[in-house]
């Protein structure tokens, strides 16, 4: 295989050989403990296929953000392994985190520049990644008079700039109203058909799991375990209408009843 | 200035322009030039009432009236190029001040910034520089660097440095921790981030620290000029010798040309949060 494994933090975290033809990102018998003593997640064993968009629910707490952090490296997992098979991985934060004294193109740009990518291949990436998300007519606009729907896809946009192979979206709209979330998701998946990247999306909303994911990993509360994996049978491309077909009703039912298995 | 015109038309008038709009525009000519040129109006009538009714004449001379100082002191190139000059070194002097205390002060509050123990190692003296009164160490200076202009800049650089690596120390330190992380990811540099993030992000908090040291150097810069006399006369000596001598004209004409330096460097700094982070920064925006 000619990808290097990109091997997270410390080797002892690190075990390339889950990382078999075909998939992009592995979690093995993975454990996170904080420095203040919370067990944040225990055995989580994952494998994400090679352009596969694996959607994450669970209650508030449970490890979802914890999961992402330690797939982009920015926490260190006390047990297990985790593997990425790219170098290309781009983060969406669940707050825009933008440079508030740079315009859109200049945010759209940045992690370009610090890969030192050649100055007109990333104007050409940051004017397509604008265009991408409908910002074009505010490229030179700062951060603070954008509004936060519009703050989120600028930083999609910059994600994308990245052209990457790997995308961890943490709760990406969950501060958006319900119709711009909307137009967000199908903006989303507009982007995959055509890009055809790897995802991990973390959501509160079972339904826009459901409307994304290939498949939905449902986790329990603290500490976080896997509690099911739930494969979505739905064809692509997906629109709006999808919403009212049965089917994918039928499928949130599912996962809304796995999630809710603790209540009682 | 124009003047009120009759009620009857300046309804018409309001009426034309949009009462709202005319309103607005009065309230701003009120607040930017009337207010100010009342407040000067009252000092001159509070000096010129103190000069006569305070002062028997045979002690008048302590504090002479508005129009002598103008006309014995600012009016007369004779004694106002001396202190033209005499300003023009004091100026130089607490300039190069704080361009060393920014260079130094922004570099130590970077460092500082880096690690919690360069921080305790560093901020300790950073704190002595604050709490030692200048005034009991300016012997000392004179004593290793001499008495001319250096030992008046190093006044000013010892005077100013504590706000810059305070304020810049505490600007690197408030940087979103959201944004570090973004730069980790993007495996950038210390450089990179030293220029992409921290210090514009960092900015707004030197310009404020920035701000108060200019006030110190101007300051620092007048203390040096009378402790450290040799060279070029500064206009902190020449307020020395004019009390020396009992020249109040030309020693008030000096006190306000000192406090015009004060006030336009504290305004320069104003202008130039305003230029430099006015457009994202609440710090730097026009209210
Ligand atoms: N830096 C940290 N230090 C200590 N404990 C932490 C830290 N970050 C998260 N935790 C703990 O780890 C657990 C999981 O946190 P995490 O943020 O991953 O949850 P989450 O599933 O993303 O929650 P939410 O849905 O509310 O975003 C929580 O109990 C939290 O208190
Ligand atoms: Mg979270």
């Amino acid at each position: 295989m000619s990808r290097t494994a990109r091997l997270v933090d410390t080797m002892h975290d690190v075990d390339a050989s889950h990382l078999t033809h075909g998939v992009e990102v592995a979690f093995h018998d993975l454990d996170l403990t904080y420095g203040t003593g919370t067990l944040a997640l225990h055995k989580i064993t994952l494998t994400v296929r090679t352009g596969e968009l694996v959607a994450i629910v669970g209650p508030s707490g449970c490890g979802k953000s914890s999961l992402l952090r330690l797939a982009a490296g920015l926490e260190r997992a006390s047990g297990g392994s985790v593997a990425v098979g790219t170098e290309s991985v781009a983060f969406i934060f669940q707050e825009p985190t933008l440079l508030p004294w740079a315009s859109v193109r200049r945010n759209v740009g940045l992690l370009g520049k610090l890969a030192k990518l050649p100055h007109d291949e990333l104007s050409e990436r940051v004017d397509a990644a604008i265009r991408a998300v409908g910002l074009t007519d505010f490229a030179d606009q700062l951060p603070r008079s954008l509004s936060g729907g519009m703050r989120m896809r600028v930083s999609l946009a910059r994600a994308l700039a990245l052209e990457p192979r790997v995308m961890l979206l943490d709760e990406p709209f969950g501060a958006l109203d319900e119709l711009t979330r909307e137009e967000m998701q199908l903006q989303l998946l507009d982007l995959y058909d055509r890009r055809g990247f790897t995802a991990l999306f973390v959501t509160h909303s079972v339904s826009e799991a459901v409307l994304l994911a290939d498949r939905v990993v449902v986790m329990s509360a603290r500490p976080g375990t896997i509690r099911d994996v739930v494969p979505i049978d739905l064809p692509r491309p997906r629109h709006r209408e999808l919403r009212f077909d049965p089917a994918y009703v039928d499928y949130v039912k599912t996962v809304s009843d796995l999630l809710r298995k603790d209540d009682r | 200035m124009t003047t009120v015109p009759a009620v009857g038309s300046f309804k018409a008038f309001a009426k034309a322009i949009g009462a709202g709009r005319l309103r607005s525009l009065m309230k701003r000519a009120l607040r930017a030039l009337v207010i100010p040129a009342a407040v000067v109006a009252i000092g001159m009538g509070a000096w010129y009432g103190a000069t006569h009714f305070l002062l028997s004449p045979s002690r008048r001379f302590l504090l002479p009236p508005p129009q002598q100082v103008w006309s014995r002191s600012f009016s007369d190139p004779a004694h106002l190029r001396p202190m033209l000059d005499a300003l023009a070194v004091t100026v130089k002097v607490a300039s190069l001040g704080l361009l060393i205390a920014t260079a130094v002060g922004v570099a130590l509050g970077a460092v500082m910034s880096q690690a919690r123990w360069l921080e305790g190692a560093l901020y300790p003296y950073a704190v002595l520089l604050q709490v030692v009164p200048i005034l009991a160490i300016v012997p000392l200076i004179g004593l290793w660097v001499g008495y001319s202009t250096s030992a008046r800049v190093l006044v000013c650089v010892l005077i100013s440095l504590f706000p810059v690596i305070t304020n810049t120390n505490f600007g690197f330190r408030s940087v979103d921790r959201g944004l570090h992380e973004l730069f980790d990811l993007g495996r950038a540099s210390w450089l990179q981030r030293l220029v992409r993030l921290e210090l514009p992000a960092a900015l707004p908090s030197i310009l404020t620290g920035l701000r108060i040291a200019s006030g110190q150097a101007v300051i620092g810069a007048i203390i040096g000029d009378m402790f450290f006399a040799r060279g070029d006369p500064g206009i902190g000596t020449l307020i020395n010798n004019y009390v020396a001598q009992l020249r109040s004209e030309d020693l008030i004409a000096a006190v306000l040309l000192a406090a015009g330096f004060g006030v336009a460097v504290f305004a320069f700094f104003a202008v130039l949060s305003s230029v430099l982070v006015g457009r994202w920064h609440n710090s730097g925006a026009r209210r």
